[in-house]
């Protein structure tokens, strides 16, 4: 599979990740949240950020279900679903991940008809630190 | 100084379009590129100016070299893979329009048919934004629209139907158009509505070609072009367009994903055009996948914000319809050669010469890339 390879701003996202925690870069000036990460805030130029901790629930505001050809370690795992979560805590930040059954749990362990744009999930960690997503209500 | 009708494309050019061409990408740009100045009947040692994408392999100096250019005095290249198409022949009316040069090409050449998917690439590793899609299994192109392509159709009961319609005038086109891969392969709704995944919502037929080929264009002055072997095409206005927070084939991070670079683009376009989206006569709009048709009607002012799918209704984009689309089959069924294909085409439909030809088409908006910073022209003969 495929890793993160981070850049400089990106760095503490995954490292946070690592940890089964899920952060989003925030402006330490005037508190509006950015993704993906960047050196300095569109809204006022400052170039101070922190890492503020998320509740880790979301909805899902897209999803799509990739069918081969597909790189052969995702080739294997498909058709599998991967969300766009729109995070409660930070509207507008929208993180992409995959729905999983339970936290580590491999890709296209969710059938495509159980997704529904709008519904409430969860961030989880796997082993490999990638956070995952799995259904409030499954 | 406007750019507005003071230059004109002169010339159009390509080579054959097929899953595999035997020779380089540098010999297609070359073939292309001679086969334009030849329509325009002009000698290749009057060229003076370039303009090609930033992905474009064969580079300025290799083809001034191969077909015998003059001195050149002005040379450019844009960005974003499709969105860079209209922008080339904007970059070179603007040259030419402030006197920086006097004969301008633009070209594409590309071997996508035959070479390899550039998203299977894995050792150019994932810079931004790919850190944060391509682990999860987001990889190609279309899996990144597809994204867009689901909301949309959730947001506004768009259906695909709707994304059908599109892939048929393209094809319905091409099949009247010898020149193009899909000339003898009719599409039929249940083909389409039976056909294997790609990426969900997206099926087989909402994917643009994959082609080997390569076209041109040149650019002159008004005053130039009056004497040209064929009747100028004007420039009437031109424009590119990177929206505020927009981020590319993954654009999910702005405020609102589902307006893209067209809006910007459009607010530029019509600004200093003469006419508006309801003179258009005829649409060459960036097709490498169904979805962007309707978004970019939405976005150049065709409809309002959620109509595009249901502005595809009632044979709206076929022939005699109300916005005749793609008229040589498009990047879904002629040539998908970044867009370029889409200018020429647009050229031919203004001197009359199209194999689906508008009667009396006099209007034609060209678009590139939606989805990534993109770029426009409006022509008019
Ligand atoms: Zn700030």
């Amino acid at each position: 599979m495929l890793t993160p390879v981070p850049d400089a701003d990106g760095a503490p996202f995954w490292e946070y990740a690592a940890r089964g925690e899920l952060r989003v870069q925030t402006c330490a000036d005037c508190d509006e949240p950015r993704f993906p990460p960047r050196p300095c805030c569109p809204h006022c130029h400052s170039f101070a950020s922190e890492w503020r901790a998320t509740s880790g629930r979301g909805r899902i505001w897209s999803y799509v279900v990739p069918h081969p050809p597909l790189l052969p370690d995702y080739a294997a795992h498909a058709p599998y679903v991967v969300l766009l979560v729109e995070l409660a805590d930070a509207p507008r930040i929208r993180l992409v991940g995959n729905l999983v059954s339970e936290p580590g749990a491999a890709l296209g362990s969710v059938p495509p008809d159980r997704v529904r744009i709008g519904a409430r999930v969860q961030a989880v960690f796997g082993a490999d630190g990638l956070p995952q997503w799995v259904l409030e209500r499954p | 100084m406007t750019l507005k009708d003071a230059t004109a494309i002169v010339g159009i050019g390509q080579t054959a379009f097929a899953k595999h061409l035997p020779e380089s990408e540098r010999a297609l740009a070359c073939r292309a590129v001679l086969a334009a100045l030849d329509d325009a009947g002009i000698d290749p040692g009057e060229v003076d100016a370039l303009a090609s994408y930033t992905m474009e392999e064969t580079d300025e100096v290799e083809l001034a070299k191969a077909v015998g250019f003059g001195d050149l005095t002005y040379f450019s290249k844009v960005g974003f893979g499709g969105g860079g198409s209209c922008a080339t022949v904007a970059h070179l009316a603007a040259a030419i329009a402030a006197g920086q040069a006097t004969v301008g090409v633009a070209w594409r050449s590309r071997k996508r048919g035959s070479g390899p998917r550039p998203w299977t690439n894995t050792s150019v590793q994932l810079p931004t934004p790919a850190q944060w899609t391509r682990p999860f299994g987001l990889l190609r192109p279309a899996d990144e629209i597809a994204m867009l392509a689901r909301r949309y159709l959730h947001e506004y009961g768009a259906t695909r139907d709707h994304l059908f319609n599109v892939a048929l005038a393209c094809r319905n086109r091409a099949n009247r158009n010898p020149a193009a891969i899909m000339y003898d392969r009719p599409l039929t709704r249940e083909m389409y509505m039976t056909a294997r995944w790609i990426s969900e919502p997206l099926c087989l037929y909402d994917n643009c070609l994959e082609t080997d080929g390569a076209l041109a264009c040149v650019i002159v002055g008004r005053e130039r072009a009056r004497d040209c072997r064929r009747p100028p095409v004007y420039v009437h206005s031109a424009a590119q367009g990177l929206p505020a927070q927009h981020h590319g084939m993954v654009n999910y991070w702005n405020d609102d994903p589902l307006t893209g670079p067209a809006w910007a683009a459009a607010r530029h376009l019509w600004k200093h055009a003469d006419f508006t989206p309801s003179d258009v006569d005829v649409a060459q709009i960036y097709d490498a996948f169904t979805p962007l048709v309707p978004l970019s009607l939405e976005g150049y002012g065709f409809c309002g914000r959620g109509e595009g799918g249901a502005f595809t209704e009632g044979g709206a984009l076929e022939t005699g319809g109300r916005l005749p689309l793609n008229t040589g089959g498009g990047g879904l069924s002629e040539a998908y050669v970044h867009g370029f294909n889409l200018i020429n085409e647009g050229v031919k439909q203004l001197r009359g010469t199209s194999t689906s030809q508008v009667p009396g088409a006099a209007t034609c908006l060209v678009t590139a890339g939606e989805g990534v910073p993109t770029s426009a022209l409006l022509l008019r003969n």
